[in-house]
């Protein structure tokens, strides 16, 4: 399983790179982490005709807190530095608590969270949890630069609003705030392989102790990620108990298209969606109030 | 149509090595057939198996997700390195005879060169740790068990 | 003679070269000029093939040739029945075999068919694409019961019904006792069986001498002496002028022994045609379609018992899978007939089965060769007919295990190895004994169960009893010498996939002749060194050609004990032999090394007497009577999740008896490596094809192998009842670990979830969350 031919740049500027990829177009791919796409290429279905490798770039990596605010995290921070820097479990639990599920050790000792967004696999955990957290993504071009939403980002499976000459440089996500709490639960086949389903859920408090805000997350349940925004809004204002939970979980459903494959038919994907659903909520809730 | 090559500069085990490779020439195969480094094994190609494992500026990597051409100016380890020399094995490998950690071998140099990193960043791992660091290596013969007490023994030795 | 290392937990010769990458594999063989060949395969199930047009491939820069199968000329064939039916009454078996490249027809996804041979891997995969194939789909033949029925497309054009074969196999009037039984309890089963998923995949160099007329073939095959004979006649050679190398192997299994493989096949005859050394390596990807695997079977069967729980016959009704070829005859469902009997009396048995050709690849014995299907069925029939009769499920077990003193048991039915089968020692009821008391199963069911169900953890048992026809013929051989320098070499013909057999031999060499293990140099798999042999198969290693090694090892002593009287002047009695030398005893200082006494006996001036054979060397073969039945039970402790139902083993037991255990070490190796791929069998494997004969899973992220985090932490302990039919006393063990997992998983979270009180039964492998869910759904 040997790769078709390409050519091959490894890129001396970020300048250089969006030239070469604005001339080429969606026959040039960015190599990042690379443990998306090489694959793919040695399987031979795909088959870009330049290669720009942009590992060279390393001011695309590395993770800026601000502090109670935001983590400004390069598009370029491999998986394992952002496992191993301290924000990341102070800042944001939600990630922390995703990370050793996303593959293996040796492929996050690679894999970046630019290429990993990127690539936008339905399954691929970091897209539902970007999207539960309301993050933003920063794209530039030669030209022009932009931010773009979470929820705007992901437009279908293995798709993006990425254009053919963009390059992703940054995600922002938002500390986690006091009296919060958040909970990521995905049921797979072995640990490493994509979610059956995966639920990322946030839960902040307001100083009654009810629900100011909950942000419910899916992979793997339609063709991107899914934020449930139904199951989300119902629980504002709401003291969380079993029956605001069960509400939720079945507001969720209506959110929801999971496609179903060789490992999960669509029900069992909707009954686990149900099942982590209720639970990661209830952990959530539980931490937030251990934080109140 | 030309080949794209490109001129590296790559350091293995120590050694510095100079060569002209094509663009799509997986590292996996580059150290195989260029460099003649055969303990590096390919299993799958495509990063699952993780039999390709060697380790790059200092971190486990699917050598088999890599392309030569990415090499320029950085530093691979092999299995080949691991030992101080033919008579003296590394504790990690010397462990691995002495609990039985391998049968047919085929995955041990991914294993060996995953767990070398994970015993000097976990100097003490319990079984559960050491499990989920080796849950990105497939073996297929031994069933883990002896590779578990042979990293647990290792990571004994080593602290001695 | 001292057994010093026979028995022991001896640390691998092997293992120094292969934890520093200094072991040779098969793609490590690196020859100047070679070539680099690649496949097209099919990418359709089945299809008549009206043009295969070579020529832009032929053209590219960087390619040497392109062959199909009109290039082969007279080569072309297909290839030889490797196993012939065993010689069973009425049975019917229509052999079609596999061929090198496709013509007029491909009958299975992945089936080759042209080749091309480039400077590297690279350029002949990119050569794959030039070339332009014109074909007539046709319906693909999927189903088991559908290939049957008229209305089927047929595999091949001349076996009606898709029928490869069909046998019926009996032991007394089940008839007659069911009528009379008090219980009769039947369903329908079904079985499947994965991949093997070597982590090496397969592999073929040739380099062709013109000018030595020599043939070198490097191959990753269990069976170098039969490739060798085999190839020898394709290429119309001689077996002298063929070397076939098993060099170090990245597993077997099984698969690697199926031979005569399009590419083992065709590799050499381009290496000759060329003048160019050829190497192959299968890609993962390849080895989906490339590499026999084993699947399914689906039994109709019932048990009837009298009201004690006694067994009073069985009857099985069963389909098998052969895929598109079958050149390995009956092997895997023969198995799994014989083997449903397991270490149980059943007085009464009516097996019949029907093997049928699919478009789909070819199935060859993998670990456990069709026994874990037949192990299925008689396992669950019991748990059924204990629920039935309100019996435990390892008391019924109990009450119908053979007695310790009814061995011979002959069972009368022909097994894989053509004779009847018969179990040759046994003792079983210490075995399950020994299982449930390192389980705590009398104190899990009474009080752990239930304390863990208040607590709302479901949690289950599993109990599950084994027997394996092991260490069959036909025979092996071994050649042990000593050497000037007073190390032993020995040289057998199996070849070795990670068994340890450069280790376990030695052992026993060791012991006879008074050396280190670590002096005894051990090769297997190279048909230079050693002409004859069958190969490593059937968990025969360790019996056949262990025992072989031994008689060898046994005349060389011989030998030196006559030699060393003559040079002391004494009676044989009155020697020793340790340390690597011969000593008088009782008389310090006359001791002569090894090494020098196997100088004396290769003199290299004078005159020996008539019937003297040079050197300190013996070749000495070993061929059993019929197998040796190793048995076992497992028993497992799980827990399910009553939402999710994902699953995690909290124990794992196996009370395992192969006889006398040469290496302890080696010996729970195997069985770890059995077990963790029964685990695979069980719950996270399976091969899906789609009605067209498409492989859905055709990668390694797919096709689910269980990692350290899914294969438990197993307690192993064993019982010795030494075979009678070898003088070590060994039965096989290779393939035990990974035979009774499937009906363990299905008891045991049947038990979790209290499935049989709610009338849901686990009568298929393999399990996971998402079929229990499908099971499951009347109960929501």
């Amino acid at each position: 399983m040997k790769p078709a031919p390409f050519r091959f740049v490894a890129a001396r500027s970020i300048e250089q790179a969006l030239q070469l990829k604005a001339e080429h177009g969606d026959e040039a791919r960015f190599l990042a982490g690379g443990q998306s796409l090489v694959p793919t290429m040695n399987f031979r279905l795909t088959q870009p005709a330049v290669l720009i490798d942009i590992n060279p770039l390393t001011e695309l990596a590395g993770i800026k807190e601000e502090p109670g605010e935001r983590l400004r995290i390069g598009a370029l921070t491999r998986y394992r530095n952002l496992e191993r820097d301290p924000a990341t479990a102070r800042s944001l639990p939600l990630v922390h608590e995703a990370l050793p599920h996303i593959a293996h050790p040796q492929i996050r000792n690679r894999g970046t969270i630019g290429g990993n967004l990127a690539h936008a696999d339905p399954a691929s955990e970091m897209p539902a949890i970007v999207v539960a957290l309301a993050g933003r993504l920063r794209a530039r071009s030669a030209t022009a630069e932009r931010w773009i939403d979470a929820s705007d980002f992901f437009v279908g499976a293995l798709s993006t609003a990425l254009q053919s000459d963009e390059m992703l440089m940054e995600v922002d996500l938002p500390v986690a705030p006091r009296r919060s709490g958040a909970c990521f639960m995905e049921l797979s086949r072995r640990r490493g392989d994509f979610a059956i389903i995966g639920v990322a859920a946030t839960v902040r408090l307001d100083d009654d102790g009810r629900c100011a805000e909950a942000r419910i997350g899916l992979c793997n349940a339609g063709d991107g990620p899914v934020f449930a925004a139904a199951a989300s809004l119902s629980l504002a204002g709401r003291q969380i108990g079993d029956k605001e939970i069960g509400e939720a979980a079945e507001l969720m459903q209506r959110d929801i298209d999971p496609g179903g494959s060789i490992h999960a038919s669509k029900e069992f994907q909707r009954h686990i969606a149900g099942v982590l659903t209720k639970r990661a909520l209830a952990a959530a809730n539980k931490r937030a109030r251990r934080e109140h | 149509m030309s080949i794209d090559t490109h001129d590296i500069t790559v350091t293995v085990n120590g050694t510095s090595y100079r060569r002209q490779v094509e663009a799509r020439l997986l590292l996996s195969d580059f150290l195989r057939h260029d460099l003649l480094l055969a303990g590096t094994h390919v299993g799958c190609e495509h990063g699952v198996c993780g039999a390709c494992t060697v380790i790059f500026d200092g971190a486990p990597v699917r050598s088999c997700l890599m392309f030569a051409a990415q090499t320029d100016g950085h530093s691979i380890d092999t299995v080949e390195g691991l030992a101080a020399d033919r008579d003296h094995l590394h504790p990690l490998q010397q462990a691995m005879r002495d609990c039985h950690g391998l049968q047919c071998g085929y995955c041990t140099p991914g294993i060996l060169m995953t767990m070398k990193v994970f015993l000097e960043e976990n100097p003490a791992p319990d079984e559960a740790q050491i499990r989920e660091a080796l849950s990105g290596n497939l073996c297929r013969c031994t069933g883990y068990q002896h590779i578990v007490e042979a990293v647990q023994l290792a990571a004994e030795r080593l602290r001695r | 003679m001292a057994t010093r290392n026979f028995g022991a937990p001896i640390r691998r010769n092997e293992d120094a070269r292969l934890l520093s990458g200094q072991a040779l594999f098969v793609d490590d063989v690196e020859l100047p000029g070679m070539l680099y060949a690649a496949f097209l395969r099919s990418n359709v199930a089945h299809a008549r093939i009206r043009a295969i047009d070579v020529s832009a491939a032929r053209a590219r820069d960087g390619v040497v040739a392109v062959y199909t199968a009109a290039d082969l000329g007279a080569y072309w064939a297909p290839g030889p029945l490797l196993v012939p039916p065993p010689p069973i009454k009425d049975a019917v078996f229509n052999p079609r075999t596999q061929v090198p490249l496709a013509k007029d027809k491909v009958r299975h996804v992945g089936e080759p068919l042209a080749v091309v041979l480039a400077q590297s891997r690279y350029l002949a995969e990119d050569a794959l694409a030039d070339i332009a194939v014109d074909i007539d789909p046709l319906p693909a033949v999927v189903d088991l019961e559908k290939a049957l029925t008229q209305a089927s497309a047929l595999v091949h054009d001349d076996v009606r019904g898709n029928l490869a074969a069909h046998v019926r196999q009996s032991r007394g009037n089940y008839a007659t006792a069911r009528a009379r039984a008090a219980h009769v309890i039947g369903r329908r089963f079904l079985y499947d069986h994965g991949a093997s998923m070597t982590m090496e995949t397969r592999g073929v160099v040739a380099n062709w001498d013109a000018r030595a007329n020599q043939m070198t073939i490097w191959d990753t095959t269990q069976a170098p002496v039969f490739l060798r004979n085999g190839l020898a006649g394709m290429l119309g050679l001689s077996e002298r002028q063929v070397r076939v190398i098993a060099p170090f192997v990245g597993g077997g299994f099984g698969p690697k022994i199926m031979l005569f493989y399009p590419e083992e096949v065709v590799i050499p005859w381009a290496a000759m045609k060329l003048n160019r050394p050829v190497k192959w390596i299968e890609d993962r990807l390849e080895h989906f379609f490339a590499t026999t695997h084993e699947r399914g079977q689906i039994h109709d069967a019932e048990i009837a018992l009298g009201a004690d729980g006694r067994i009073v016959g069985v009857k099985d009704v069963f389909l098998h899978d052969t895929g598109a070829y079958n050149p390995y005859g009956l092997t895997v469902p023969i198995n799994s007939q014989c083997t449903l009997l397991g270490p149980y009396v059943i007085p009464n048995y009516d097996s019949t089965f029907t093997a049928v050709f699919t478009n789909k690849p070819i199935v060859t014995p993998y670990r456990g060769a069709g026994r874990q299907h037949g192990v299925f069925v008689i396992e669950r029939l019991l748990d059924l007919a204990a629920r039935e009769l309100k019996l435990d499920r390892a008391e019924i077990r109990r009450r119908n295990l053979i007695p310790p003193d009814a061995f011979p048991y002959n069972y009368e039915i022909i097994y894989q190895d053509f004779t009847q089968l018969s179990y040759d020692s046994g003792n079983y009821e210490p075995i399950l004994d020994k299982a449930l008391e390192m389980i705590g199963y009398d104190n899990f069911v009474a009080e752990e169960q239930p304390r863990l169900r208040a607590q709302g953890r479901h949690v289950g048992i599993g109990i599950a009893c084994y027997v394996e026809g092991t260490g069959i013929g036909p025979y092996e051989g071994a050649k042990v010498q000593v050497q000037a320098n007073g190390k032993v070499s020995l040289a057998t013909g199996i070849g070795t996939q990670g068994q340890g057999h450069f280790t376990v031999f030695a052992q026993i060499v060791a012991d006879q002749l008074g050396v280190e293990v670590t002096d005894v140099d051990v090769v297997t798999g190279d048909t230079d060194q050693f002409y004859w042999g069958a190969g490593t198969f059937a968990s025969r290693g360790a019996v056949v050609a262990g025992n072989a090694a031994n008689e060898a090892a046994k005349a060389v002593r011989q030998k030196i004990l006559k030699l060393a009287a003559e040079h002391f002047e004494c009676a044989e009695e009155d020697l020793e032999i340790a340390n690597g030398e011969v000593s008088v005893v009782g008389v310090p200082g006359q001791a002569i090394k090894l090494g020098t006494l196997a100088l004396k006996a290769n003199p290299m001036r004078g005159a020996v007497k008539p019937g003297t054979e040079p050197g300190l060397e013996s070749t000495q073969y070993f061929g059993p009577p019929s197998g040796a039945t190793a048995s076992g039970v497992h028993a497992m402790i799980v827990e399910v999740d009553p939402e999710t139902f994902a699953l995690k083993v909290l124990k794992y037991v196996v009370v395992h008896d192969c006889g006398t255990v040469i290496n302890p070490l080696i010996l729970a190796g195997q069985i770890h490596g059995g077990v963790a791929q029964g685990i695979g069998n069980a719950f996270y494997e399976q091969l899906v094809f789609d009605d067209d004969g498409q492989l859905l899973n055709a990668s390694l992220a797919d096709y689910l192998l269980p990692t350290a985090l899914e294969v438990p932490h197993m307690d192993l302990a064993h019982t010795v009842t030494p075979s009678p039919l070898n003088p070590l006393g060994v039965k096989g063990a290779g393939e035990a670990g990974a035979i009774p997992v499937g009906p363990l998983f299905a008891q045991a979270i049947e038990d979790a979830l209290g499935l049989l009180d709610r009338n849901v039964e686990l009568n298929e492998i393999p399990l996971s969350p998402g079929r229990l869910f499908e099971l499951t759904a009347k109960l929501r």
